[in-house]
C-alpha cells in the first residue's frame, strides 16, 4: 500500500461575503494510480479545494500536505510535485503553442537537454505538433485545454491537478481529453479532475463529492452507486402523458426521485421495491446522479404552484416560435446557417450543442437582439424584422447567468422587470406578489440578489421572465452547473408551464437537460445536422456495438456523420 | 527520480522579461501607449494650452476721450500682444465679455486725465476686468496690461520732464523665462505626465490582465517567487519606458523647439531615478487590485491626476496651501518635473538634480518594497 500523494486534514476555508464556509473540515486523500474526481455543482467548493493542493490558498484550519511537505510551511517543495490546470487554462493567449511551452519550461526549470525530448513527448501526445507556431488565443476549446494540459505535465508531475477541464469542450473532445488523461496515471502519479458532469464522476477510480463546501462522500463511484442498487427503474408512461405521471411520481412520498429521460421515466424508490401501481417499471442500472440526489435526502417536490399563476393559452399547431433559414454572418465567418425549426404552444424545444456551434446567435436572433443576415424569426405570429419590441414583449428571457441585478433586492429585481414588460399598478402588484409566493422567495425579499444562493438566483431570474405571462419562454443553458436537486425543481417549474401550453425554447451543450425536451436540434458548426426527439436521435445510433447509447454518444455519432457528409465532394 | 536541474532565479525572470517583451511586440495598442499617446499628450499641452497671451482680444472702454486717455489706449492697441476693440460704455464691453468675444477689457474713467494732473492726490486709475473663467489667460492679461501702463505711464513722466513716473503700482511677475515662452516649461512637465502613464498605469494594467485572464494562477504554481515575478515586469517596461522618454525628448527639442541646456546622461539619470517609483506605484495598484477596471482608476487617481495637479506642472507648489504643499512632497513627478526643467531650461546644475534623484529613488525604495510585500505567492 503506498502512501498518499496529498493529504487533506480538516481543512476549512472562508471567504468574506458568503454566509458558509467555501470549505468546511474536509479530510482526504488523494492516492497515487488512480484518477480521483472531485466532483459536486457549482459553488461545491471544488476549485478551492484544488487550490488548497496547489498551495495557492491557505487554510484557515487544520493542513493540506503534499508528499509530507506541508503547504503552509514548506510551499516550495509542495509544489515541485504538483502540475496545475487552472480553470482558465493559464495559457498566454498572444504566445504561439511553442512559446507557452518555453515559458514554462523556463519557469518550471526544464534543462535544454530535456526540453526537447519533453516537447515531442507532449506534442506528440496532445497531437499539436501541427500548430506549434499558432497562436494560443486561436486554438479551439479543444486544444487550449491540450496544451495547458501540455505546460502542466512538462515536469512529470506526481500530483496533476485538473480544474473543470471538460467545460467548454464539446462532447467528442471531452471523451478524448479524458483517455489522454486516463493514460497518465500511473503507479507513481495521481491524477484529480475536477467536474459538476455526474457522468464524467462515474468514470473515476475515486471520487470527492461536495456539496455547499461539505463532504459528502468518499470512495469509489461504484461504492455510492451501489447504496441504491435496486431501487432504480424505468418506466414508460403512454405517449402524451409523460408529465402528468411524472408529476403524480414527484409528489409520491414512496418516490425518492423521478426524472424525465426522453419519453422514460427513471424513478428511484425509497425503499427496495417496485413503485407502487406501475406495472410496466423496468429495472434500471443506478447511475453517479440517483446516488447523489438519494445522499442529498432525495427530491421533495410538491405541485409547482406556478401553474396556477399563469394563465392558460389556447391550444393550437400553429407554431408560437418559429426560425425560417436564420442566418447570420459575421463578415467571412458564418455564425448561424440556414436554422429552420418550429415550437409549437405546449412545446419543450432544445437546441443541443456544444459552445461556439450557433445555438446562441440563433438565440439572439429569435429574442431582435441580432439581425439576421438572411431569413426570418416569428414570435406569436409577430415578424422580428418588422416589429421586434413587440414580439419580445410577448417572450420571456432568462440568460445563462440570470442576468439580475446583484445591487437591488429581490423584491426590486422584480419591480424593475415588471416595469420593463409594461406592468403597472394593481397588476403589476399582484404579479409581483404571486412571484414571490410562486417561487418562496418571501424570507429573501429583502435581500440583495447578487447575495443569494445560487438556487435561489435561478428562480428569481425564472420569476422575472415570468412576470407578464408570456407566450414563448427563452432559456439559455438553464441548469449547468446547478446542483441535481435544484435541476428537479426548476423542470418542475417548467412543465407547469408547458400544461398552460407556454412554448420553451431551450439551449444547452448539457445531455441531461436534453432529455427534458419534447424536440430536438443538435446544431454544430453553424448547421443543423438532425432533430428528432431525444429517444429518436438515440434510435437513431443505436447497433451491436452501441445498444444503449445515452444523449452524449448520440451526439458525437450524429457529428460524425454530418462531418463525414461535409467532406464528401 | 532524479530532479532536474534547477536554471534559477536569473533563467526565470529572464524567461518572464522574453514573454512580457513578446506581449508587448504583438498587442497593437501597446504601440499606441508608447509612441502614439505620448506624442499626442505633447501635442495637447505644446500647442493646444499654451499659456502665453499671444493675441488676446482686449477691449478698451473709454469714459473720458482726453489725449491722455486717447494715448494710453493708443499704448494698447500698439501692444504686440493685444488686438484692441474700442467700447463706448462698460455696458457693451461687458456684453461682448461675457459673449466670450474678449479675454478681458479696461476702463479708463471719467477724471482719469484729471487725477493723472493732480499731484498730491489719489493716482490715476483704470479698471481691468478679465475673464475668471479662464484664470490662467485672466492672469496674464492682467499683467500684460500692467506691463503696457507701466510702459506708458514712464514714457508720460518722461515726455513732462518729470523725474519719477506718476504713483502706479506695478507687480512685475515674470522675472525668468523673459519671452514668457509658458511652452518651454510646459513642454518638460508633460513629459513628466507621459512617463507617469507609461510608467504607472501600464505597469498597472499588464499585471492586472494577468490576473484576470487567470495565466498567473498556473505562473504561480511554478517555482517562480513574487520578487522574480515583480522584476520580470520591471525590467521590460523600464527598458520601454527609456524608449518613449527618448522620443518625447526629441519631439521637445525638434518639433517644440525647447532649449536643451543640459546633458543626456543627466537625462538618462533623472529618467531611471523617476521610473523606480513610478513603476513601483505601478505594481503595487496592479498587486492590489486585481483587475484592469480598478487598476485603471487607481493609476489615474493617484497617478495621473497628482503628477497633472501636484507636480507643479500646471499651478506653482509655492502657492498651493501648506497641507497640500505637504502632499506634493510624496509625489514623484513633482521632483521630475523640476529635474527635467532644470535639465532643460538651466543645464546640469547637479545641486538641485542629486537630491531631487535621491529623493525619487527614495520614493521607489519604499513603493517597491510595499509591492512586493503585498504581491502573494497565494490567491486568495
Amino acid at each position: 500500500m503506498t502512501a498518499p500523494l496529498a493529504i487533506i486534514q480538516g481543512a476549512s476555508k472562508s471567504f468574506a461575503g458568503m454566509d458558509r464556509p467555501a470549505l468546511d473540515a474536509i479530510t482526504a486523500s488523494i492516492t497515487a494510480g488512480r484518477l480521483t474526481g472531485i466532483v459536486g455543482p457549482d459553488a461545491a467548493g471544488k476549485t478551492t479545494l484544488i487550490r488548497l493542493m496547489t498551495g495557492l490558498v491557505l487554510p484557515d484550519h487544520g493542513d493540506v500536505s503534499i508528499l509530507d511537505a506541508n503547504t503552509r510551511s514548506n510551499p516550495g517543495t509542495a509544489q515541485a510535485s504538483i502540475g496545475y490546470m487552472p480553470q482558465r487554462f493559464g495559457l498566454y493567449e498572444d504566445l504561439s503553442v511553442q512559446e507557452n511551452l518555453d515559458l514554462y519550461a523556463d519557469l518550471q526549470g526544464i534543462s535544454a537537454a530535456e526540453r526537447n525530448s519533453a516537447f515531442d513527448r507532449l506534442l506528440d501526445f496532445t497531437d499539436l505538433g501541427a500548430f506549434r507556431a499558432r497562436l494560443a488565443g486561436k486554438l479551439s476549446g479543444g486544444m487550449k485545454q491540450k496544451l495547458g494540459l501540455a505546460c502542466a505535465l512538462l515536469r512529470r508531475p506526481r500530483l496533476l491537478l485538473l480544474d473543470e477541464p471538460s467545460v467548454g469542450v464539446d462532447p467528442a473532445s471531452r471523451r478524448e481529453l479524458w483517455a489522454m488523461v486516463r493514460g497518465l496515471v500511473d503507479p507513481e502519479t495521481a491524477v484529480v479532475w475536477s467536474t459538476s458532469y455526474l457522468d464524467e464522476a462515474e468514470r473515476c477510480d475515486e471520487v470527492l463529492l461536495l456539496s455547499e463546501g461539505r463532504l459528502l462522500y468518499a470512495g469509489s463511484p461504484q461504492g455510492l452507486t451501489a447504496r441504491v442498487e435496486g431501487r432504480v427503474f424505468r418506466v414508460r408512461p403512454e405517449a402524451g402523458a409523460k408529465r402528468t405521471v411524472l408529476q403524480h411520481l414527484e409528489s409520491d412520498p414512496t418516490i425518492a426521485d423521478a426524472v424525465l429521460q426522453g419519453d422514460s421515466i427513471r424513478v428511484m424508490t425509497r425503499a427496495h421495491d417496485k413503485p407502487a401501481g406501475l406495472s410496466s417499471a423496468s429495472a434500471a442500472a443506478p447511475r453517479f446522479e440517483d446516488a447523489f440526489v438519494d445522499l442529498l435526502g432525495g427530491s421533495h417536490l410538491r405541485d409547482s404552484p406556478l401553474a396556477a399563476a399563469m394563465r392558460m393559452i389556447p391550444a393550437s399547431d400553429t407554431p408560437v416560435i418559429e426560425a425560417r433559414g436564420l442566418t447570420k454572418q459575421f463578415g467571412a465567418f458564418t455564425a448561424a446557417e440556414n436554422i429552420t425549426f418550429q415550437v409549437r404552444p405546449g412545446e419543450i424545444f432544445g437546441l443541443l450543442g456544444p459552445n461556439g456551434a450557433g445555438k446562441s446567435t440563433t438565440f439572439k436572433m429569435l429574442c431582435g437582439l441580432l439581425r439576421p443576415t438572411s431569413g426570418e424569426g416569428h414570435v406569436a405570429g409577430i415578424d422580428l424584422r418588422r416589429a421586434a419590441p413587440k414580439a419580445r414583449a410577448r417572450l420571456g428571457y432568462m440568460a445563462q447567468k440570470f442576468s439580475l441585478y446583484g445591487e437591488l433586492s429581490v423584491r426590486q429585481n422584480l419591480e424593475f422587470f415588471a416595469g420593463v414588460y409594461g406592468l403597472t399598478g394593481t397588476r403589476r402588484r399582484d404579479r409581483v406578489t404571486t412571484m414571490i409566493e410562486v417561487f418562496e422567495l418571501g424570507p429573501m425579499a429583502g435581500r440583495n440578489a447578487g447575495a443569494l444562493p445560487l438556487g435561489f438566483k435561478q428562480r428569481l431570474a425564472l420569476a422575472c421572465a415570468l412576470l407578464h405571462e408570456p407566450d414563448a419562454l427563452f432559456l439559455d443553458e438553464p441548469t449547468s452547473g446547478v446542483d441535481p436537486l435544484a435541476r428537479r425543481e426548476f423542470w418542475s417549474h417548467i412543465n407547469a408551464l408547458v400544461k398552460k401550453n407556454v412554448a420553451v425554447l431551450v439551449t444547452t451543450h448539457f445531455m441531461e437537460e436534453a432529455e427534458y425536451c419534447d424536440r430536438i436540434s443538435l446544431i454544430y458548426r453553424a448547421r443543423l445536422v438532425a432533430d428528432g426527439s431525444p429517444d429518436e436521435l438515440k434510435d437513431a445510433v443505436r447497433d451491436a456495438d452501441l445498444p444503449d447509447p445515452t444523449m452524449d454518444d448520440a451526439f458525437i455519432r450524429l457529428i460524425e456523420r454530418s462531418n463525414a457528409e461535409r467532406e464528401k465532394p | 527520480m532524479t530532479r532536474p536541474r534547477q536554471l534559477g532565479s536569473f533563467g526565470r525572470i529572464a524567461a518572464l522579461a522574453r514573454k512580457e517583451a513578446k506581449q508587448i511586440r504583438r498587442d497593437p495598442s501597446s504601440a499606441v501607449i508608447v509612441l502614439f499617446l505620448p506624442l499626442f499628450l505633447l501635442f495637447l499641452f505644446g500647442y493646444g494650452i499654451s499659456l502665453d497671451a499671444a493675441s488676446v482680444r482686449l477691449g478698451v472702454v473709454l469714459e473720458e476721450r482726453g489725449p491722455d486717455a486717447r494715448s494710453l489706449a493708443d499704448a494698447y492697441a500698439n501692444a504686440p500682444d493685444f488686438e484692441v476693440l474700442l467700447y463706448p460704455s462698460r455696458a457693451e464691453a461687458e456684453r461682448a465679455l461675457r459673449a466670450n468675444q474678449l479675454r478681458g477689457f479696461l476702463v479708463i474713467p471719467p477724471d482719469f486725465s484729471q487725477r493723472l494732473h493732480a499731484r498730491g492726490s489719489w493716482p490715476a486709475q483704470i479698471h481691468i476686468v478679465t475673464d475668471g473663467s479662464q484664470p490662467n489667460t485672466a492672469e496674464i492679461v492682467a499683467n500684460y496690461s500692467q506691463g503696457v501702463l507701466a510702459t506708458w505711464s514712464t514714457q508720460f513722466a518722461r515726455d513732462r520732464g518729470v523725474a519719477s513716473a506718476p504713483a502706479i503700482s506695478i507687480e512685475p511677475r515674470f522675472w525668468f523665462n523673459e519671452d514668457l515662452r509658458t511652452r518651454y516649461n510646459l513642454v518638460p512637465g508633460s513629459i513628466a505626465l507621459v512617463m507617469t502613464i507609461i510608467g504607472t498605469l501600464l505597469t498597472a494594467l499588464v499585471v492586472a490582465r494577468e490576473w484576470e485572464r487567470g495565466t498567473l494562477e498556473a505562473v504561480f504554481a511554478t517555482p517562480v517567487s513574487a520578487l522574480e515575478l515583480l522584476a520580470s515586469k520591471f525590467i521590460p517596461y523600464f527598458l520601454l519606458a527609456l524608449a518613449t522618454m527618448a522620443a518625447c525628448v526629441a519631439a521637445a527639442i525638434f518639433l517644440f523647439g525647447v532649449p536643451f541646456r543640459g546633458s543626456f546622461l543627466a537625462i538618462l539619470a533623472l529618467t531611471a531615478a523617476f521610473l523606480a517609483p513610478a513603476l513601483g506605484q505601478g505594481l503595487l495598484i496592479s498587486s492590489a487590485a486585481k483587475n484592469q477596471f480598478v487598476a485603471s482608476q487607481l493609476a489615474l487617481f493617484s497617478g495621473f491626476l497628482p503628477a497633472m495637479l501636484l507636480s507643479g506642472f500646471m499651478f506653482e507648489i509655492e502657492s498651493m496651501p501648506e497641507p497640500i504643499r505637504a502632499i506634493t512632497a510624496i509625489i514623484p513627478a513633482r521632483y521630475f518635473v523640476t529635474g527635467l526643467q532644470t535639465v532643460f531650461l538651466a543645464g546640469d546644475v547637479w545641486e538641485v538634480l542629486l537630491p531631487v534623484m535621491l529623493k525619487m529613488l527614495g520614493l521607489g525604495a519604499v513603493l517597491l518594497f510595499f509591492a512586493w510585500r503585498v504581491t502573494p505567492k497565494r490567491i486568495a
